[in-house]
């Protein structure tokens, strides 16, 4: 118990200063780095919340699959020599940001939370894959998901096409 | 004794930082890519309502299986939209797309 809370800790700091990282870098190359050391670290943060299956998912899908994307695009746009300024609402939109934060931790810590104190499964794989394809379970999501898949990248497709 | 309240004000910070990085940032990517910070906080939330208040059900997980999805349809979509302006205007700054703007 004691390693995963010394776990938790070294995935938190990592993965806050990645984020901050993200947004106060100037260089978005730079940027894009530490975003995929985030979500590496959010992976790490899903094993200690014993979530072994969407560990594996966020690394195969975040990790090589977005920030590919990420990179490729920042690449194409040749933006980066003109870095990663802010707008003139700067200073409006870190005290909203501010705000928010304040807002939802004095909610969540005035809360009491019923936790139950049942241990997580282990392995969570078959079970997850019993609720998404069982009967009464999300099979009619899991069918409508590749529809919204398809138009998305036939929707990429077409407005990236040279004319 | 890390607890449920850990994960989620570490969910808190994430989507405040990345709610910062949307609002104030010019590059469009990096827009973008403060969204993606947003979705991942709120995955982490999910994760740990699920382990900690229902740990047999595991919906939370099956919820971030679909944001994950959508997640990946909105940055492929994104990113087209993006290149497409780029190829028009020859900048991916956001305060000078407005072409919407009255």
């Amino acid at each position: 118990m004691i390693g995963l809370d010394i776990a938790f800790w070294i995935l938190a700091v990592v993965g806050v200063i990645a984020a901050l990282a993200v947004v106060l870098l100037g260089d978005v190359f730079r940027a894009a780095l530490s975003l995929v050391l985030c979500f590496l670290t959010v992976a790490g943060i899903y094993i200690t919340l014993s979530a072994d299956f969407l560990a594996a998912v966020q690394i195969l899908i975040y990790v090589g699959a977005i920030s590919v994307l990420i990179i490729l695009a920042i690449m194409l746009t040749r933006d980066v020599q003109r870095g990663s300024p802010s707008n003139r609402l700067r200073l409006p939109a870190f005290l909203v940001a501010i705000l928010f934060f304040g807002g939802v931790a004095y909610a969540l810590l005035n809360t009491t939370w019923q936790v139950s104190s049942t241990p997580p499964l282990e392995p969570t794989t078959p079970a997850i894959a019993r609720l998404l394809f069982s009967e009464g379970g999300f099979i009619l999501p899991v069918e409508i998901a590749p529809i919204l898949l398809l138009a998305a990248i036939i929707g990429a497709i077409v407005l990236v096409r040279e004319k | 004794m890390v607890g449920l309240e850990h994960y989620l004000i570490l969910s808190a910070v994430l989507f405040s930082i990345g709610l910062y990085g949307a609002l104030a940032k010019r590059n469009a990517i990096v827009i973008l890519m403060s969204i993606e910070l947003m979705l991942n906080a709120v995955n982490i939330a999910m994760v740990a309502f699920s382990r900690y208040i229902v740990p047999l059900l595991l919906t939370g997980q099956v919820f971030v299986i679909f944001i994950m999805v959508v997640a990946a349809a909105e940055v492929a979509v994104g990113l087209a939209i993006i290149i497409a302006i780029y190829r028009h205007r020859e900048t991916i700054d956001a305060t000078k797309i407005d072409l919407m703007k009255w």
